[in-house]
């Protein structure tokens, strides 16, 4: 297309990148498959706009950007509650609103939670690479060339597909604090006494200063394994809980490299990712063991509460 | 071979990604096994997984939980996993140019010292093995390649570098591999290819892929440029 750019970067914020849901089917080549940290409230944001779920979004951390709209656009922000204004005219989160041409959106500083999702209507349409628009900032791919966004970056929105939806304010996931984390114990629980299982889930952690898309590296009991030796090296999935010699535990978040070959203790389940999504540096966490059946049925409850704030996208 | 190897097993890790499991031990036999099998994961098509990731001795599949059709996967892994590569079939065999020592390879004299043997000799070690890709991971292309000649297998160094070149090819004990693109990184490094050995925008992305086998073939310093950007078809 030889438009241009439909949204100006004005002020980048703390780390604002592109994010979709994520880069799949190349980890077999050591493509991280990176996407959005809380992927129920990108879901969320592109679901007010019209958009299919894996359109590209904005994620926005800690500290709002700047941003210039060069034709009218048609936006939503889901996620971490953040101070918006359009134009100096304050804006709701959690349902889509006219953002004008030429009228700058201003995104704070975070209220509550850490992350924060804008989508617009046709999504934001910086190149596909390997089959997603996703930023893996380590091996910068995907997004603006890998990065995060910067003063002056100019970014394309595609064509919306649809009409305007039902206008329809919905909430985000309701955040505790100490947030609670479900997970399923494994793969390599075996690995570990019975007293490190029990500070995994009876004690508090802090997500420590030294976290990123990565991973969160969390301060709390230690968690040493029973064994000295370490697993081969294997697949891992977003929610892995690792646990190098030290023993202070290591949650894989979005960014996460393909395989991993420290002892896994647990893995959050895939429900409670979105809130671990939310977490930023200094946030309070427990973990819960929980069973498969409540694995299953956590994620059906989050699936039907993104349903409601999608009518267009319920079936007859 | 194949009577050696018991049926592997399927553990979960969360409710997004099944590991199917063969035997936990480094060998060329049982990654052969892994490799056959993520391909026939693949070509099943199985409803809700969305990526199959071949390891050392297990195979990653990542589910939509939602959506994964347990008892299809279960079907293929019962019906392909012993079942080796095609009879008369050869693993690809991948020559990668490499310019030794000097700029290109900082750690070489390093190794050589922790060897007990001049610069050349653990150039020679280093490219008479054939090695076997067991998988892709740390960063795109980045293949890890096994197994070092035991005498110049040197660990990894103690301070990681902030800054390893692109193509920059290192040692960690008895494994070796090539840094695709600039990156932090601990491995000793003892030469450079001027291959790239990921491109995104390429058809075959990543130059190497598991199962591959692999010869280093000593370019003298003055063949950097004409081979750079490679490998041409």
């Amino acid at each position: 297309m030889t438009r241009g750019p439909a949204i100006t970067v004005v002020r980048p914020g703390l780390l604002t990148t592109v994010q979709d849901l994520g880069r799949w089917g190349s980890q077999a080549l050591g493509v991280p498959v990176s996407g959005a940290m809380d992927t129920f409230a990108h879901r969320l944001a592109n679901g007010l706009v019209g958009n299919d779920g894996d359109a590209a979004t904005l994620e926005m951390t800690l500290l709002g950007p700047e941003l210039r709209a060069e034709r009218t656009l048609m936006a939503a922000v889901a996620g971490a509650e953040f101070a918006l204004s359009v134009a100096g005219k304050p804006v709701a989160a959690h349902a889509p609103f006219i953002w004008p041409a030429g009228t700058s959106l201003r995104v704070g500083a975070r209220r509550h939670g850490s992350r924060a999702y804008l989508a617009v209507s046709g999504g934001i349409d910086t190149p596909v690479v390997l089959g997603s628009r996703a930023t893996h900032l380590v091996s910068r791919m995907g997004g603006v060339s890998g990065r995060a966004l910067m003063s002056g970056d100019g970014l394309p929105v595609g064509v919306a597909r649809r009409t305007v939806p039902v206008a329809r304010a919905v909430s985000a996931l309701p955040l505790t604090e100490p947030a609670l984390v479900r997970v399923l114990l494994g793969p390599q629980d075996a690995w570990f006494s019975r007293p490190s299982i029990e500070a995994l889930l009876n004690e508090e952690f802090r997500v420590s200063t030294a976290s990123n898309r990565m991973g969160y590296r969390l301060e709390g009991p230690s968690l040493a394994a029973a064994r000295s030796d370490e697993p081969i090296s294997e697949p891992v999935p977003f929610g892995s809980i690792q646990v190098p010699t030290g023993g202070a535990p290591i949650l894989l978040m979005a960014d996460r490299q393909t395989a991993g070959g420290y002892p896994k203790i647990a893995t959050v389940i895939t429900a409670d990712l979105p809130v671990a999504g939310q977490l930023g540096p200094g946030d309070r966490l427990r973990f819960a063991a929980c069973t498969r059946a409540e694995a299953r049925a956590a994620l059906i409850a989050r699936e039907r509460e993104l349903l409601r704030a999608m009518p267009e996208e319920v079936e007859a | 071979m194949s009577a050696l190897l018991a049926r592997p097993r399927l553990h979960h890790s969360g409710d997004s990604l099944v590991l199917v499991e063969f035997e936990a031990r480094v060998a060329p036999e049982v990654n052969d096994r892994v490799v056959a099998l993520a391909d026939a994961i693949g070509q099943a098509r199985v409803t809700g997984v969305r990526d199959v990731v071949p390891g050392y001795t297990s195979v990653g599949v990542h589910v939509d939980p939602l959506h994964f059709d347990a008892a299809a996967l279960e079907q293929v892994v019962a019906h392909s996993w012993d079942v080796a590569r095609p009879a008369g079939s050869q693993p690809r065999v991948v020559d990668v140019p490499v310019c030794y020592g000097g700029v290109h390879g900082p750690d070489l004299d390093a190794v050589a010292a922790y060897a007990g043997c001049t610069a050349d000799d653990v150039v020679l070690r280093h490219s008479q093995q054939i090695y076997r890709v067991y998988l892709l991971g740390f960063l795109p292309g980045f293949a890890y390649l096994g197994t070092v000649d035991a005498a110049i297998a040197m660990p990894r160094r103690a301070a990681p570098r902030e800054r390893v070149p692109g193509g920059s090819v290192g040692i960690a004990g008895l494994q070796t591999g090539v840094y695709p693109d600039e990156s932090p990184g601990g491995w000793q490094l003892v030469g450079r290819t001027p291959w790239r050995m990921f491109a995104a925008e390429r058809v075959a992305p990543a130059v190497l892929k598991a199962g591959d086998l692999v010869r280093f073939a000593s370019l003298p310093h003055d063949q950097f440029d004409v081979h750079a950007g490679g490998p041409w078809p």
